[in-house]
């Protein structure tokens, strides 16, 4: 018996051994190189892009039955670029307590979900922003009956907020600060805590401002809620990636900067065309005429003329989907040329 | 006598025994790819594995505290915090789930045709439909329902209603109502072994047991001072839109423990319809022999014999309530694993609170199986 034993040992400890050598090479692999996110996308033929799904004005599913807003556009400007053709895009809604683990298994490819670059994010989390689409900031949103017109009002209320988000956070640090007492109550999902919300479960809800006030043209009745004029917080909102795969960062990158320069330089979609006969080099580059900019990151190198053919720059996305629906200023969000926070760095 | 060797692939024992290496070299190799994988994953996202973060300051409130908490405190307080608010449903919820599921089963099997028909529609709607719809129902159009504080409903005993939950008459936390409580818990120990021990006088010796109802009443005089008196008990006020003090249940929690107890009092009252049914008939003629009420044969006869086969079955709807109660997140009712996940998202750290998650449930659970299989063997037909 004890024959038998000594072999079933040996075995484990052969096949142990063997799974060893195995993994270490493995990682040898693996670790290294490996291919980048870029070369899956293209050789998928589509691009797997997670958004929110629920907030109108970033990403929702419109009354045609197609997502809509900026973040679904930054999507499809990225599926552009790439394929030449926008519906290029498998979206996946994502809750804001999902996306970070979604991302880093690898389900997406990209996050566009209104997400707020942090440096805990970018660095513990394991992320990887781009460029910031929009500039935010958290804000509250009330009640006009309740006679609130400011945060300190709101001491010993309930306040509801979204999990796993930073305005969870700020929120907690600010009535902190104000050493004012409240109730959080935090839902998983933004639907149900906008209608918890209209039913006066809670005296405020908090979110980004954008938010708010395209949350507050679907309550019940628009007209009997503010957002209050003060802001808590910085909210930079733009497109992530996983960490440590800097070829595909650098085309999510460079694609959303293309379209902050297509606007500084006047480049619409309507008048694509004249600008492609255009002389000036710095359009000549951006549109890939001249020089290999596109090529050396492993885009094509009209990626810029095909996002803008398809998308637009970035005045026509605001516009599109934040401006004239909920007639919600630049601000921040205008070109560094007109005072704002847009501003991509030189294309050569 | 030369008998011939058997060859080793015609040998039952090696057959057997390479059968279970196989088995254990195909677990370590599945289970050392896993780890292998794990490992690579981390070390390519920059990531190592450990349970410091939970000592860090969590940095976000939360709605429902049983215990002292702030934002300033450790994650691994925030952790407990949601272990509470989970047991205190999981706890409360069994019981309630139990109560009417019992009531429910033996309805079910009532003679009255409405009661037996509307215990058949209970059980029906209930085992039938998603129960995180039926969270959804009973918090939005249930709970959320309730007038708004503002306008919050005041009840006899201080007690206050609203679409923010229930404020109730509660003792506060002092070293006076501490040592009441003991006095209360002591007293009602003291109270059932005497109880027991004047029944065993009255039944065994044929004793009055005067004395001992004399020192039970006592007793009882005692505790209700303690209650009473003792415990510094605290009024909910309500002043301008916010209530302060007393003990706040809120409508999340409410709507949780609502949800789950009707839900699975419809899968016990089942099970009990179940055992009550196994139990054989000849049972329940022999009680009527004996003269007894059909309640009091229910009682007495059928369904202590029903229990034995109730036990297991039952046990497993404890352990599925214990897991549903994590549907708390979505109706926005702070459990164990919705702070799990929040800090998740805050840390990063996917691995480590699945982990704990995994352990924290296995946890509850097995203590519910162990607590139920005790019982159980209590309860069986002792073999003589």
């Amino acid at each position: 018996m004890r024959k038998w034993i000594s072999l079933l040992f040996a075995t484990v400890l052969t096949a142990t051994v063997a799974v060893a050598c195995a993994s270490s090479n493995d990682t040898a692999a693996g670790g290294g190189g490996g291919t980048s996110t870029l070369d899956t996308v293209l050789s998928r033929g589509s691009l797997i892009c997670g958004v929110n799904g629920q907030l109108p004005g970033f990403s929702f599913v419109n009354n045609e039955g197609e997502y809509s807003g900026m973040d679904a556009d930054y999507c499809r400007a990225i599926a552009a670029a790439l394929f030449d053709d926008p519906s290029k895009v498998e979206f996946r809604n994502l809750s804001a307590q999902e996306r970070f683990t979604a991302l880093a298994a690898g389900e997406i490819d990209v996050l566009i979900r209104n997400t707020t670059w942090t440096i805990n994010r970018d660095t513990a989390l394991g992320l990887e922003f781009g460029p910031t689409t929009f500039f935010d900031g958290q804000g509250m949103l009330v009640a006009k009956a309740s006679g609130v017109t400011a945060i300190s009002g709101l001491g010993g209320k309930s306040i509801c907020v979204q999990s796993g988000t930073t305005t969870e956070q700020n929120l907690t640090d600010k009535f902190r600060k104000l050493n004012i007492p409240f109730t959080p109550v935090v839902f998983d999902d933004e639907d149900a805590l906008y209608s918890a919300f209209a039913q006066g479960r809670c005296q405020a809800a908090t979110s980004d401002r954008s938010q708010l006030t395209a949350r507050r043209q679907s309550l019940p009745n628009p007209d009997n809620y503010l957002v209050l004029e003060e802001v808590i917080s910085k909210e930079p909102l733009g497109p992530a990636v996983r960490n440590n795969d800097s070829k595909w960062a650098d085309a999510v990158k460079w694609i959303v900067y293309s379209t902050f320069q297509a606007e500084e330089l006047g480049i619409e979609q309507d008048n694509l065309t004249q600008f492609a006969s255009s002389t000036d080099p710095e359009v000549k580059r951006l549109l890939g005429q001249e020089g290999t900019l596109g090529t050396d990151m492993g885009l094509p190198n009209d990626f810029a003329a095909r996002v803008i053919k398809h998308v637009g720059n970035y005045g026509e996305i605001y516009q599109r989907n934040i401006g004239e629906p909920f007639a919600l200023e630049r601000g921040l969000n205008s070109l560094w040329t007109d005072g704002g926070l847009i501003y991509a760095p030189p294309f050569r | 006598m030369d008998e011939q060797k058997i060859p080793l692939w015609r040998d039952d024992r090696f057959i057997k025994l390479a059968v279970q290496v196989l088995l254990v070299v195909a677990v370590v190799v599945v289970i050392a790819i896993l780890a292998n994988n794990v490992s690579v994953n981390f070390r390519r996202l920059g990531l190592n594995f450990g349970f410091s973060f939970l000592n860090n300051p969590a940095s976000f409130g939360i709605g429902d505290t049983a215990i002292p908490y702030s934002p300033t405190d450790a994650f691994g307080k925030a952790l407990l915090v949601g272990l509470i608010n989970t047991l205190r449903v999981i706890v409360v919820g069994i019981i309630l789930a139990t109560l009417l599921g019992i009531v429910v089963g033996v309805a079910r099997l009532s003679e009255n045709w409405l009661v037996r028909q509307i215990a058949t529609v209970y059980v029906e709607i209930f085992r039938n439909t998603p129960l995180l719809l039926q969270l959804f129902l009973i918090y939005t159009a249930g709970f959320l329902q309730l007038p708004p504080i503002e306008q919050a409903l005041q009840l006899p005993g201080s007690t206050i209603l609203s679409n923010q939950g229930l404020y109730l008459i509660w003792p506060i936390g002092s070293l006076r109502t501490g040592l009441s409580l003991a006095v209360l818990i002591g007293g009602a120990t003291l109270g059932i072994v005497l109880w027991q021990r004047r029944l065993r006088v009255m039944e065994l010796e044929g004793a009055s047991g005067n004395g001992y109802q004399k020192a039970l009443i006592g007793i009882g005089i005692v505790s209700l001072l303690a209650l009473l008196l003792g415990l510094e008990w605290r009024t909910p006020q309500f002043e301008n839109g916010t209530v302060t003090g007393g003990l706040h249940l809120s409508a999340e929690f409410g709507a949780l423990l609502f949800g789950l107890v009707l839900y699975t009092a419809a899968f016990i009252a089942e099970a009990v319809r179940a055992g009550i049914q196994s139990v054989s008939q000849g049972q329940w003629e022999a009680s009527r022999a004996l003269g007894l009420h059909s309640s009091l044969a229910m009682r007495l006869v059928v369904f202590p014999q029903a229990l034995r086969v109730m036990i297991p079955p039952l046990t497993s709807e404890f352990l599925n309530l214990a897991k549903n109660s994590s549907l708390a997140a979505g109706i926005a009712y702070s459990d164990f694993f919705q702070i799990a996940f929040t800090i998740n998202n805050q840390t990063g750290r996917v691995l480590e609170v699945v982990l704990l998650i995994m352990i924290t449930y296995l946890t509850i659970n097995l203590l519910i199986s162990l607590g139920m299989n005790w019982f159980n063997q209590r309860v069986q037909l002792k073999e003589r």
